[in-house]
């Protein structure tokens, strides 16, 4: 604790390659989380993520460093594929990750009760977003510390920091997620992978683009038209829930769960660590070094002016922000609902 | 696993009925239905939770008194007060068993008797037997899960002593949110919702841009727009060791569904007449099978045999 209250927050920062992860902690993260080139992650995609060997590199870089690594194993291995995701949390031991991410109860009792040693996170994907959920992971399998899911006000962050025995990390940068992660099957509804058990979302492969000749831009997810634009209107990703949709309540196309729009708190961080935040979140393990060497040190100069009393004078993320759109989404109102 | 007797089961009532008209719908289940066990409570939303709450002593009673045991599921997306207290209410209840559907339920219930509900991400043998220490005995599976892994669960859980449970019929959770995408569409939010939702009995229906009927919006749930139905694969699931099979309402003839059901379980019609009979009180939506053969979940898939 210093003089002005806060605790000095923990930068938690995406790696999806070797040298993703490199330029994050050179960036000035605290921690990088990362996983492996398989279905034991949520952001299983082709071309991301670590093989064995890249990853003891990685912890040697980092520790060098002193710089965490964080191995998210954060997916539901099904029944007669569990040995994958033991596998992963046997090699996180023995390559010394610093923390492990888990979502799935039977992962987190494997580990929990072979290593009894090693730190374990609650992932988002656990869906843990009430005192008592959280309390049930921690007294259970000994979670240090909980990632929080995007749905919460600050006010309400406070009130769950009171009543916890765990560290809470919150996402203050990127991708915003509309539904309740760990409890979405839209991806596997249109194209039989799924996010909880394959590790992806709206996969590369079933994301379809047609060009008309007037220029605009059609895009299907299996055979679902998810969203249309307008010559030169700018797509982020497409999604199911950040699609458009038609509905009878509504005359025209409308994004019936969310807009493109990228999560931005950076004017809420003196906030978040009053409220008991501990770790800060920068989601987007599959963007590129030039994002993460950017976003990484815009938010690394705003804690450090923060833990001053300095302003922490971020301007410059707009630019990073998918659709170059920004909210501060459930966050600062509860209207957000 | 448990030697109990294969039974259809009523899943809760998912969406905003009229409560006179829901509490009129579980007395002629009660009445009619051949189904063994019906879950009541409200899963979806703790602000609809106490429109049904005059009715629940009755239409509990009523389905007892048929002898049907009565479950009582808990709320899905837990995180508010009001979530919190509905949670806390229902796992206090010490007459019937009750069905988890997060995390905050599961603290509430440890050391007792309880089952586990399909919005709980339960896939492998270990959460199973992780589960099944803390005393839970039933566990519905979640929509999602392919056959592969459904028989190989059921397999590596055959010394416990617990019984496995999977959606049969009817529309399929898809989706969990904290944002209220019905009062979204009014141009509300969740706080200022003023139940638009008891306008749509059926869900509120999400078409693409180029007119495909595509997803259903229920509150903060969304479901899919196909209505889910395992009735050729029901021999297939039994075999497996499932006990099991849960209807989820709809405003459709749940007792003539029900009744069909059952007549596969005890193998009294061939699976081919059940489908022809499910076609004829179908609802208008077409059915899907997809994620049964691990295949994306709107499809409708030829069973084997055919």
């Amino acid at each position: 604790m210093v003089d002005n209250g806060y605790l000095r927050p923990e930068l938690v920062c995406p790696a999806g390659t070797p040298a993703g992860f490199r330029t994050a902690v050179d960036a000035g993260a605290d921690a990088v989380y990362c996983g492996f080139q398989n279905a034991t992650n949520a952001r299983n995609f082709p071309g991301l993520n670590f093989t064995a060997a890249e990853l003891e590199q990685a912890i040697g870089y980092a520790h060098a460093r002193q710089a965490k690594v964080l191995l998210a194993i954060n997916t539901f291995p099904p029944a007669g594929k569990f040995d994958l995701w033991r596998d992963a949390v046997d090699l996180s031991s023995q390559l010394g990750v610093d923390a492990v991410i888990v979502g799935d109860i039977g992962v987190a009792d494997y580990a929990a009760r072979t290593y009894p040693n090693l730190r374990l996170h609650l992932s988002v994907q656990a869906g843990a977003s009430s005192p008592e959920g959280i309390q049930f992971y921690c007294q259970e399998f000994g979670i240090k510390r909980v990632v929080l899911p995007r749905i919460l006000t600050v006010a309400e962050i406070a009130e769950i920091h009171q009543q916890i025995p765990c560290e809470i990390e919150a996402f203050v940068f990127g991708n915003i997620g509309m539904m309740a992660e760990g409890r979405c099957s839209l991806t596997n509804y249109a194209t039989g992978l799924s996010t909880n058990m394959d590790g992806v979302c709206s996969p590369a492969a079933d994301v379809h683009y047609k060009e008309s000749a007037d220029g605009s831009l059609t895009i299907k997810l299996g055979p679902f038209m998810i969203d249309q634009f307008a010559c030169g209107e700018n797509a982020g990703y497409p999604t199911i829930c950040k699609g458009r949709y038609l509905c009878s309540a509504k005359p025209d196309a409308y994004y019936a769960f969310e807009e493109p729009i990228s999560l931005n708190l950076s004017a809420l961080l003196p906030d978040l660590m009053r409220a008991g935040v501990t770790a800060l979140k920068i989601e987007g393990r599959q963007r590129s070094r030039a994002y993460v060497k950017a976003v990484v040190s815009a938010f690394r100069k705003a804690v450090d002016a923060i833990m001053v009393n300095r302003d922490p004078g971020l301007t410059n993320l707009l630019a990073l922000t998918e659709g170059h759109r920004e909210t501060q989404g459930a966050y600062r109102s509860k209207t957000w609902r | 696993m448990n030697e109990r007797v294969s039974s259809i089961t009523l899943g809760p009532v998912l969406f905003n009925w009229d409560p006179e008209k829901w509490r009129d719908f579980y007395f002629r289940i009660a009445d009619e239905a051949p189904v063994a066990m019906v879950y009541l409570g409200e899963t979806v939303c703790s602000k609809r939770a106490p429109l049904f709450e005059p009715h629940y002593q009755a239409v509990a009673d009523r389905l007892s008194a048929a002898g049907k045991t009565v479950v009582f599921s808990t709320l899905a997306e837990v995180a508010l007060k009001p979530d919190r207290k509905l949670v806390e209410q229902i796992c206090a209840t010490e007459v019937f068993h009750v069905e988890a559907n997060d995390s905050s339920a599961l603290l509430r219930l440890q050391g007792r008797a309880h089952d586990i509900g399909p919005f709980m991400n339960v896939y492998n043998e270990r959460t199973v037997a992780f589960l099944a220490s803390k005393g839970a005995q039933n566990f519905c599976l979640p929509a999602e899960m392919p056959a592969a892994a459904i028989r190989e669960l059921c397999h590596s859980v055959r010394d416990l002593n617990v019984t496995i449970e999977v959606q049969v019929f009817g529309r399929q959770s898809l989706a969990l949110s904290a944002r209220c995408y019905h009062a979204r569409a009014h141009g509300r939010t969740k706080d200022s919702c003023r139940f638009i939702c008891e306008n749509d009995p059926d869900g509120l229906e999400l078409s693409t841009l180029d007119g495909r009927p595509f997803l259903l919006v229920n509150g903060i749930q969304t479901l899919s727009y196909e209505y889910l139905n395992l009735i050729h694969e029901m021999p297939e699931l039994r075999a497996m060791g499932v006990s099991r099979f849960r209807l989820s309402p709809h405003n459709v003839d749940m007792v003539e569904i029900a009744s069909i059901f059952l007549a596969v379980l005890d193998e009294r019609i061939a699976t081919q007449e059940a489908a022809a009979r499910l076609n004829c009180v179908k609802p208008a939506a077409p059915f899907s099978n997809g994620f049964y053969y691990g295949r994306p979940g709107y499809s409708w898939n030829i069973p084997t045999g055919y």
